[in-house]
């Protein structure tokens, strides 16, 4: 396409300048003359009743400017829309009970906002804090996720006279019939408890309403800055044209600074209006352990039925899903569980049926994987449980189910999130395994363990498969201008948190317009910039949004073509680009650079010509009909400690596909990332909630992240099978790292510890759980169904 | 309320003379009465590592310093390692180049703990530089990369016969070879 290739190189990034030297903007960063601080009164129950709040206190503190409760809110106070809608399922049972600004008669969870302190500072707002009081009456919590639907539990939406949020069923095939053909069935329960997302920069929104020119500015660090717009125009009666929402460089999403919306969000922008003062909020730690989002609280009673060479003839699995005290977010990440748990492999009978149900607890939205961890945990569990039984190594069993690579595209019957029928556009499963089990030495890692054994230490092999839905609609835009300094902007809608858009979208339009990366300025996440859009999530960012920017380049391409071939006297088929110019082939003296080139696309006199448009500009949009399949394969080497149950990760390889690679550097530091992130989940992370609903480990203290100490480099290997539906061929990746690491880090202590009859069905675990789990597991010989406690061949 | 205190101190070189309450953190102080915005509050705890900055050389937290603390110190922050428009500190550099950084939130902190960490370590090895970066998350990059810009930079700080000072002035050419981070 041009002389100079980008896609596929890993120049270093736009953005790093600023944010390297402390210029990049973030929300807390907006500082604006006469601006106010807000602060929020939460709950201290998980359930409760509000018998009153006294305010006088807080009003009368000097510097307190306003005190709002739910009644002052007077019309404004509504519950929050429905984010996504249930899919079109027969039968589905759904209760929509979405958050509201403040808790008016009833608190569902520890850190609801109840009141919200306007002052001027942060300080004397958090004094004002502690001098409201709120009169509250406890109730009884709702914790079990199985307790929750029990005929005597407490119930949170009263309207609603169950805990139940819903109850899907999806199929295909009969499992039925093909239990009845197995030589075995395993049947287990799994748990998968929370985490926090856990972002560095917590949440922040600032407000201010210009009366003059009547535009309401809003800086959120949301994922989805456009609906934020729309919904807060419509909330607040203006139009969409008068509220501008920035989400400027934002530190960290992981998909909870994606919702609709948020209180704060609802009642900064209003308070801001209604003092005719701009205002800002700042989320701290403490508040984001209780009011950001959170996920992963599942458990599932999960039955496969096996042939005898182990071939998987179906699955049955009922799950309950925890959604916390309300569900705004609708059903994408029980419906993720439930169709990523099919993964890479054949199932040819397939029923999944889960309760969602609502508990006392922070509000579950996705989180980074989005509820495919549960999905692909449970699967690679029953394989591994599977291949124990039948007496197979779990590389073999594996082989033995993958998706050939002849069935692709493949569709199955059961919806995905995105309402469609889950469709798998592209794969090729099979040599994935193989590569990773090469990477990590097939020949050598037994001799290996065994050798460490010797000497007392206990190294085990984890080797999992996973799928993961990426890239899916509605879609995206962008505009490409090529300016008259001969520099390109781009914009597009959607935000970003740290992908690289800046550069990555850069490289798609470089390599289309012949021009420098550098020489391209991306614009993301404001909506005056670009107005139409939905936002980052389901790793869709490049897919998407990069299709479009290489879509409105190719736009401006021919206009570029155009305009040159009739300034510089020839036609489009003889003019080419070459490094920001247009130049006649062949002669080297005929040509115009870019941005002269755009002046005289925008003259002073003469005409627009009908049927063309002034400037070198263009936008364009993308909705791909469905999302691209990424895959991969992760393999691990895990020591425990048997004394300790302390465990490390010596290696993790992923050999992982997702498809094109725009700037390989930047897909690996995705992948780098997110197994960190996968590896907090597996054994470091957990949302410890007593049987109050309390939170116990709401602090950094507490609940422990990853350290560089903990994360091992990750060995990488990519295989790029084009994605058939979108122009590049992309795959997103932004997820990948984090599905599959319980699993693979399950499997690997089960292997390091082979002289136990050990099946660990729960993640995440803790040394201290881990170590429950060694205490109480039997020698292996006494497993119900013994088999050689010598480690299975690595083959 | 308590009375405010003048404190006196010099921040990125310049002398600042501001009267504050004393219960005012310096992570405060240096984002909202100086306006020094680089400098990113994670949790306010002294856990997460973003906060931090160098007070007479040394790493600190600002989260856990209380402004009239500083008074009298020279405190550095991530805007004091490139003045304007000054080619990136070398630290800065290597960070860019083996792409140390995705959302860049935790990065200042990262950064003036590592300063004097490479003035003291000169040479270190990976596990004296994972260490080092223990008390820092982040929760993007999974590590990787910021120990190789770390290293990159001890390096390069190496050829030049720098010590990690700041102000130093190394523009390690790019070459368009292999991605350090890759």
């Amino acid at each position: 396409m041009s002389s100079r290739s980008y896609v596929g190189k890993s120049p270093v990034r736009n953005e790093d300048r600023r944010l390297l030297t402390g210029q990049a903007l973030f929300v807390d960063d907006v500082q604006l003359p006469g601006m106010l601080h807000a602060a929020f009164v939460r709950s201290d129950y998980a359930h409760a009743l509000i018998q009153g709040i006294d305010t006088s206190a807080a009003l009368a503190r000097e510097g307190v400017v306003a005190v709002i409760t739910a009644e002052d809110l007077g019309d404004y106070w509504q519950p929050g829309p429905l984010l996504v809608p249930p899919p079109p399922i027969e039968g589905i049972v759904f209760n929509q009970a979405s958050q509201v600004p403040l808790a008016k008669d009833r608190v569902r969870h520890v850190g609801e906002a109840i009141a919200m302190v306007v002052a001027v500072s942060r300080y004397v707002a958090e004094d004002a804090v502690a001098d409201v009081i709120v009169d509250m009456e406890p109730l009884d919590p709702v914790v079990d996720l199985e307790a929750a639907l029990g005929d005597d539990a407490p119930v949170l939406h009263p309207q609603l006279g169950t805990n139940l949020a819903a109850h899907v069923v999806q199929r295909h095939g009969d499992y039925d019939e093909a239990k009845l053909s197995a030589d075995l069935v395993i049947n287990r329960r799994f748990h998968y408890d929370r985490g926090a997302a856990a972002a560095m920069e917590n949440r922040a929104v600032a407000a201010r309403w210009d009366p003059r020119s009547e535009e309401l500015t809003i800086w959120d660090t949301t994922q989805a800055p456009i609906p934020i717009r729309n919904g807060l125009a419509r909330m607040l009666g203006l139009l969409e044209s008068q509220v501008r929402v920035v989400a400027p460089f934002v530190g960290g999403g992981f998909g909870p600074k994606i919702m609709m919306f948020y209180p704060e969000e609802v009642l900064i922008p209003w308070v801001a209006i209604r003092l005719g003062r701009p205002v800002k909020w700042t989320e701290d730690r403490q508040e984001n352990f209780f009011a950001t989002t959170q996920e992963r609280s599942q458990i599932h009673d999960a039955e496969v039925a096996f042939s005898s060479d182990g071939k998987i003839l179906g699955i049955r699995d009922f799950f309950y899903h925890d959604t916390g005290a309300y569900d705004p977010y609708g059903l994408t990440v029980p419906i993720n569980s439930q169709c990523t748990l099919l993964g890479p492999y054949d199932v040819p009978a397939y029923h999944s049926e889960f309760r969602a149900v609502f508990t006392n607890r922070t509000t579950v939205t996705p989180v980074r994987g989005a509820g495919r961890q549960h999905g692909v945990f449970v699967m690679e569990r029953l394989l591994d449980i599977g291949a124990r039984e039948l007496g197979l190594s779990p590389h073999e069993i594996r082989r033995r189910n993958y998706l050939r690579d002849d069935v692709f595209p493949h569709t199955f019957q059961i919806l995905f999130q995105d309402f469609a029928p889950l469709y798998y556009d592209s794969g090729n499963y099979a040599p994935a395994l193989e590569a990773a089990l090469d990477i990590i030495g097939r020949d050598t890692f037994r001799e290996e363990q065994a050798r460490l054994r010797a000497e007392g230490r206990y190294i085990g092999l984890g080797v999992v498969s996973y799928v993961e839905g990426t890239g899916i609609g509605p879609y995206e835009g962008a505009r490409v201008t090529v300016e008259p300094s001969g520099r390109v902007r781009v914009a597009t809608g959607l935000g970003t948190q740290g992908q690289g858009h800046y550069t990555a979208f850069a490289q798609i339009v470089a390599e289309v317009l012949d021009v420098a990366v550098d020489d391209v300025h991306v614009v993301t996440g404001d909506t005056r910039e670009f107005g139409w859009g939905t936002g980052t999530f389901a790793s869709r960012g490049a897919v998407v949004a990069g299709s479009a920017c290489h879509e409105a380049a190719l736009s401006v391409r021919r206009k570029v073509l155009e305009v040159g071939a009739r300034v510089l006297g020839a036609s489009v088929d003889e003019v080419e680009l070459a490094a920001g110019s247009v130049r006649v082939m062949g002669d080297d003296a005929r040509s115009i650079k870019l941005g002269m080139l755009a002046g005289h696309a925008n003259p002073l006199r003469g005409a627009v010509t009908p049927g063309t448009e002034p400037g070198l500009e263009a936008t364009a949009y993308f909705g791909p009909d469905h999302g691209s399949t990424a895959s991969g394969v992760h393999a691990v080497v895990v020591e425990v400690d048997p004394e300790t149950a302390m465990a490390k990760f010596l290696r993790y390889v992923v050999v992982h596909d997702c498809g094109k690679l725009i700037n390989p550097v930047i897909v690996a530091g995705q992948v780098q990332g997110g197994v960190a992130h996968g590896i907090g989940n597996a054994f470091f992370e957990q949302l410890v909630y007593d049987e109050g609903g309390q939170l116990m480990n709401a602090s950094f203290m507490d609940y422990l992240l990853p350290t560089a100490m903990d994360v091992p480099r990750v060995e990488m290997a990519h295989r790029e099978t084009t994605a058939p539906l979108n122009p590049l061929g992309l795959k997103g990746v932004g997820e990948a790292g984090c599905i599959p690491t319980g699993a693979a880090f399950a499997q690997a202590i089960e292997d390091a510890l082979p002289h136990l009859a050990l099946e660990i069905r729960e993640i995440p675990l803790s040394p201290n759980r881990l170590w429950e789990l060694l205490r109480d597991a039997a020698p292996a010989d006494r497993r119900d169904e013994p088999i050689g406690a010598e480690p299975m061949a690595a083959d | 309320m308590a009375q405010p205190v003048e404190i006196s101190l010099s921040v990125n070189g310049a002398p600042q003379t501001r009267a504050v309450e004393p219960r005012l953190l310096l992570s405060d102080f240096i984002r909202q009465d100086l306006g020094l915005t680089g400098t990113h509050v994670g949790c306010e705890h002294g856990v997460c590592g973003a906060c931090t900055v160098m007070l007479d050389g040394e790493s600190v937290r600002s989260c856990l310093v209380f402004a009239v603390q500083a008074d009298g110190a020279e405190v550095t922050t991530v805007e004091g390692l490139t003045p304007g428009e000054g080619p990136l500190h070398v630290l800065q550099e290597a960070f860019r180049d083996a792409h140390g950084l995705q959302c860049g939130f935790c990065t200042p902190g990262i950064l003036m703990s590592m300063v004097p960490f490479l003035r003291d370590h000169p040479s270190p090895d990976e596990g004296e530089i994972r260490e080092a970066l223990s008390g820092n998350l982040c929760r993007c990059t999974g590590y990787e990369n910021i120990v190789q810009a770390v290293a990159l930079a001890a390096e390069r700080m190496g050829d030049a016969g720098m010590t990690g000072v700041i102000g130093g002035e190394v523009r390690a050419a790019r070459g368009e070879g292999p991605h350090p981070g890759s």
